[in-house]
This record gives structure tokens, sequence and C-alpha cells, in this order.
């Protein structure tokens, strides 16, 4: 029984960056636009987030004041979210405005994002002569958190009130988006659009704006997941390569999660759970056999949901295609 | 009028044709504004970017010792890109090439560590290669079917078998191949002199394979019905229906040969520059050569050179990583930044821009 709830928790923490990832990726698929570059934005949004962190530590203390935790967490939010935002913006301008392919482009923005966030990780490292590491006080603002009676109640407490405050932020994210997409007007028009352009163009809705909204406010999200990858996983230290294909996963989740965000939480559930297996779970196989489990399952997972298409559970139909306005 | 005053300031017309000297032009100008982006980022960290540029050629064309580095790096980016072309032209998005690398590797390192000792050189080398390209081949061909048979994402399939490798190679460091002299430290021996490609001019002949099948794979493309098939499935796979083609089986028989291009850059990685198996043996390669195919628009000619100058970039970002303290990683930015601008300036070799009141002209 501890066994299984510590395994949940777990599961919980390693499944909130994948989360943040999916639901980012969703809101830009949404409008259309398929972003392979989930995995450049994190990276941008991982070193950004611990940049400002860091930078804002060393300026507290150049100034003799005590740096906080809450002022900390909230600026690599911040930070995490413009630079993903950024990565976004570079691609909506390359895609929505001049038109490239969109394919190409994501992969581009993976690779950039990915030299981008390294290069400056280490040119933090080198400056900081060794490496980047946050003090105490920010590793502390990104632990779990402790609400005195809802935390003690035996179980319950462990399994929903101990998290770090980042996993809460996505869950909240997941059902702003789910009724953000389901039950608003606005919501309504995006998926227009990202569904059939022309005709959302024909009904007045300003496509390029939407499309431009959706991709930029999507890879600040997946910014935010990067920023999880850095501060919680990684325990505010900067290490080489450290989003590791989590931003691909998430590409792949939003395919099992059919585009929907509330199914976006149950996906990164279970990857989640995947990804840390071999720590509760004692299945007799070699350790890196245990670390292919989340690829080897969505290869299963991706043929599984190709041999079984619907239309409820496909892409956007207007996703990976360009729109002109003057080719109709 | 009031429609005139509606006009937006700059309108998209599309350009009726180009001249080869003004697309030359355009693109010529992308990378002169990617030099300058790089440029101020470097002015932006406080070096002069004359000096680091300069310190790049010089770090990767200055002496025979890094010249012969700099084209050992261009070889697995040109044959891994000419792999990608191929899959890449048929609208294809094969991103496993790390993976395909890997899995050649693996197949060739089995031949090198237990056969060296019953084969002479020749025959080793041969059945190595073979192995290789077999072994890429079949990590390639799994997606192609999949894709083929139940239209399965293969974007996402292929991407999911380069950490599928990197496991596997990891579980044979540390467990069936590790290297039992090493006492502890997970690694796998290094070949026997024989399990060595020999050198030619100071590179491994893994440079004369590259340009072999760079002609091969030009004429492939554009002189046989195979890579006319190719070029129709990947505009339009309902045209190819259409024309009585066998899109499944085209398909499946390119990403075969794709798969093989890439597990052939697996075996002359471990055979002409490791001379062991790690779990580095691809080191982003797979990643590196999607943008020098792209970057080449897919042209096997144009991609010996942008294979070289990506080399070059790279062998050059080391060389400041040393004299200016800037991370190497500052290759992968230039050739993200790089490519974002080509990317980019395709579109003015479509469309031109016309400002408000400006007129229509129709020859471009």
């Amino acid at each position: 029984m501890d066994k299984i709830i510590n395994l949940l928790c777990a599961a919980v923490l390693a499944g909130t960056p994948l989360l943040l990832g999916t639901l980012g990726n969703i809101l830009t698929s949404k409008a259309g636009n398929l972003n392979l570059g989930v995995e450049g934005m994190m990276f941008m949004g991982g070193v950004s987030g611990l940049m400002a962190a860091y930078c804002y530590e060393q300026w507290a203390l150049a100034g003799q004041g005590a740096s906080s935790g809450v002022t900390a967490a909230l600026l690599s939010l911040g930070a995490s979210f413009a630079a993903g935002g950024l990565g976004a913006l570079i691609y909506a301008f390359l895609v929505v405005t001049l038109r490239a392919n969109q394919n190409v482009t994501g992969l581009t923005l993976a690779i950039f994002g990915a030299g981008f966030a390294n290069f400056f990780g280490e040119f933090m490292g080198i400056r900081a002569g060794g490496y980047v590491a946050v003090s105490q006080t920010v590793k502390n603002a990104f632990a779990g958190l402790r609400v005195s009676p809802l935390s003690d109640i035996p179980v319950l407490g462990r399994l929903l009130f101990q998290y770090n405050w980042v996993v809460y932020f996505a869950l909240l994210a997941a059902l702003l988006m789910a009724w953000f997409l389901g039950r608003t007007r606005m919501g309504l028009n995006l998926r227009a659009v990202g569904e059939n352009p022309a005709t959302a163009d024909a009904a007045g809705i300003n496509v390029t704006l939407y499309k431009y909204a959706a991709t930029v406010i999507g890879g600040g999200v997946c910014g935010v997941g990067g920023m999880y990858m850095v501060m919680v996983t990684c325990s505010g230290v900067w290490v080489h390569n450290c989003v590791n294909g989590y931003g691909w996963l998430a590409v792949a989740l939003v395919i099992f999660a059919a585009w929907s965000p509330l199914q976006a939480l149950a996906a990164s559930l279970i990857f989640g759970g995947l990804s840390v297996l071999r720590m509760y779970v004692s299945l007799g196989i070699p350790m890196q056999l245990y670390d292919m489990l989340p690829y080897a399952a969505t290869v299963f997972v991706l043929v599984l949901t190709s041999l079984r298409q619907s239309r409820e559970r496909s892409q956007p139909a207007g996703c990976g295609v360009n729109y002109f306005r003057e080719d109709r | 009028m009031i429609a005139e005053k509606r006009d937006p300031l700059v309108r998209m017309v599309r350009r009726e044709n180009i001249s080869p000297a003004q697309a030359l032009f355009i693109r010529a100008a992308a990378l002169v504004c990617a030099l300058l982006t790089g440029g101020l980022m470097i002015l932006a960290l406080g070096h002069n970017p004359f000096a680091v540029y300069a310190d790049m050629i010089i770090g990767s064309l200055g002496t025979r010792t890094v010249l012969a580095e700099t084209i050992r790096l261009a070889i697995p980016l040109l044959i891994t890109a000419l792999a990608i072309s191929l899959a890449f032209k048929m609208s294809f998005w094969n991103i496993g090439g790390e993976g395909q690398i890997l899995f050649g590797a693996v197949a060739a390192s089995y031949f090198a560590l237990f056969w060296a000792d019953t084969l002479p050189r020749a025959p080793l080398l041969l059945i190595m290669a073979i192995a290789g390209a077999l072994a890429g081949g079949l990590a390639g061909l799994l997606p192609a079917l999949c894709k083929a048979k139940w239209d399965t994402n293969e974007t996402l399939f292929t991407l999911m078998m380069n950490y599928i490798a990197l496991c596997y190679i990891k579980y044979l460091q540390n467990g069936p191949w590790k290297d039992a002299r090493l006492r502890g430290f997970p690694k796998i021996a290094m070949f026997e002199d024989i399990a060595k490609l020999p050198k030619l001019l100071g590179v491994h002949v893994g440079w004369i394979i590259a340009l072999a099948l760079a002609a091969l794979v030009y004429l492939y493309l554009h002189h046989t019905k195979h890579g006319y098939e190719i070029t129709v499935v990947g505009e339009s796979p309902r045209t190819a229906k259409y024309a009585g083609m066998n899109v499944g089986r085209v398909i499946v028989r390119t990403m075969f040969l794709s798969g093989m291009l890439c597990g052939l850059t697996g075996f002359i990685q471990v055979a002409g520059a490791d001379y062991t198996l790690t779990d580095s043996t691809a080191g982003g390669v797979g990643f590196t050569a999607i943008t020098v195919a792209w970057l080449s628009k897919l042209n096997p000619a144009i991609m010996v050179f942008v294979s070289f100058a990506i080399a070059m970039l790279k062998k050059g970002a080391n060389k400041i990583q040393t004299t200016f303290k800037i991370p190497a990683s500052a290759a992968d930015v230039l050739t993200g930044v790089l490519l974002f601008f080509m990317l980019g300036c395709e579109f003015f070799l479509t469309y031109r821009l016309v400002l408000r009141g400006g007129k229509e002209r129709l020859d471009g």
C-alpha cells in the first residue's frame, strides 16, 4: 500500500512537466499549428527560469538583502513563460506570417532551443566559476508545500496536498484550458480556426491573431514545463541536456490525450508513472531497460491510436497546413 | 476611394517567376542576416564578433590536422543528410536518424567485438558495413510499415526509436558488452586494429564512401523511376495513387534505404572515428543532418558543401570554447539561427512585398 502511494506521488511529480508541455501543445494545435518544437521551448523556458532565479539571488546578495523564495519563484515563472513564448513567437512568425513548412520549423526550434539552453546554461556556469546552482531558499520555494491541517491527513494528505506549487499550477492550467476551449466563445473561435481557417475567416474571426496568440501562450506553458525540469527535477542546477526528451514525449501525449486537456491529466500521470517505475516496482529487468519504458509505451500508443482512428479523436483538421487567404 | 484607404501598409504579391540570380541574392542576404544576428549575440556577450568568426575559421581550416578533423565531422553529417533527404523528399518526416545510426553502430560493433579474431580484415569490415546498414534499415522499416499500413505518426515513432536505441546502448555498456578490464567503468572495449577503417590522405576512407553515396543518391533521386515516385508521393499521395503507384511500397522501400544509409553512418562512426561504441556515437548528428538536408534544399550536390560548412561551424565552436570561453553549444545556436533565416527567406522567393500605393508589377 505504502509503495503504491509512493509511486503515485512520484508519478504526479514526474508527470507535471509532461502535462505542461502537453497542454501548451494542445493549445497550439487547436489553432492549427503543429509545433514540434516543444522540446526546444521547454529548454528555453528551463534555462531562463534558472537564470532569473539565479540573477535575482545574486542581485539580492549584492545589496545585502536576503533573497525571498517567493519572489525568486515568481520571477522564474515569468521568465520561463516569456522564454517559451519567445521560442513560439519565432515559430509563429515563420509559419503564420512567412508561411514556412511547419514540420521543419518546429524541428529547427527544437534544435535551436536545446542549443540556446545548453549555451546559456554553460555560459552561466563559466561565469559562476564551475556550475550554476541556486541557494537553499530558492530550492525550498520549489519544494513540497505543507498546509498544516490538510497535509497531515493520512494517505489523502500525502496524495493530494503536499506537492510543490507548480503541480497545482499545472492542474489549474488544465482545468482552465478545458473550460476555455469547451465553454467560451473565444475557445470556440479558436477551435474553428484550427479546424477550418477559411470558414473562420469568412465568419469574421481574426485568424492570424488567434494563431499567434494560441501559439505564443502555448509556448509559454511549455516553457513553464521546462522550468519544472530545471528547478524541481534537477533541483535548481543546470544539467546538460536536462529536458531529455520530455518535450517529445509531450508531443506524443497530445495524440494520446486526443487533444483534450482533461485527458492530458490522465495521460501525463500514466507516463510520469512509467518514467519513475524502476524506483518502485521491480520487474527483474536491467535498469536501462526501465528507462526505455516511456518511449516504448509511446510507440505502442501511437500504433494503437492509429489503428482505431475516429473523427472525435483526431487532430484539428487544419493542423499542419498553413492558411493563405489569397489561395482560397 | 474608400477601398484605397483600407489597403494595408504592406501587401504580399505572389511572384510570377524569379531569376536564379535574384534567388541567389535573397539566399545570400539571409545568410548575411544570420551571420549578423550571430555577431550581435557574440557582441552582447562582450566579444569582438570578427575575432570570434576569424578564430572559428582558423580553428576549422587553419592546419592540416584541424582540416582533417573538420572533414571527419562532415562525413557522418553528409551521409545522414542524404538519408534524411530521401525520406523528406517523400514528406516522410524521419527524425530518427540518431536512432538508426545507433542501431547500425550496435550491429557493426557486434562483429568488431566478437568476430575480429576469426575473420581477416577486408571481409570483417565488409560484414560490419552490411550488418550496420541492415540494422539501420530495419530500424527505419518499422515506422515505415506502420505508416504505410495504419498511417501511424512517423515523426514521433522515428523519434522514440532514438531514445530506445540510446537506452539499449546504455544497457549494453553496463551489462553484456561491458569491458571487464576496465574494473567497473561501464564502457565497451576498443576495437582491434583490423576492425578499424583504413585512412587515406589523413582521414579515414569514410569520406570517399560519403562522396560516392552523394553521387549515387543524386542519380537515384533525379534519374530513376524510384526517384520520380518518391517526388510524386511527397507532393501528393493521392496523385501518386491515381497514377497507379503503390504508395505504401514506395514509403517502405525508401525508408529502408534511408535507414540503411543512417546505419552505414553508424558503422563509419564506430569503425572510423571512435573505434568503440558509446552512447554518444551518434552525438546529435541525426538532428544536425536535418538542418543540413533542409539548407541544401534536399539537393545532394549542395549537401556536400553545406555539411562541410556545418562541420566547420562545429569544429570552430570547439576552438572558440578554448580561446574565448564561449560554450561550444554556440554551434547549435548558430545552426538554428541560420536555418530560421533560410526558412524565412523562402517566403521572399515566392512572394514580394508591395507598399501601399505601390504598383503591382506582374513580372516579379
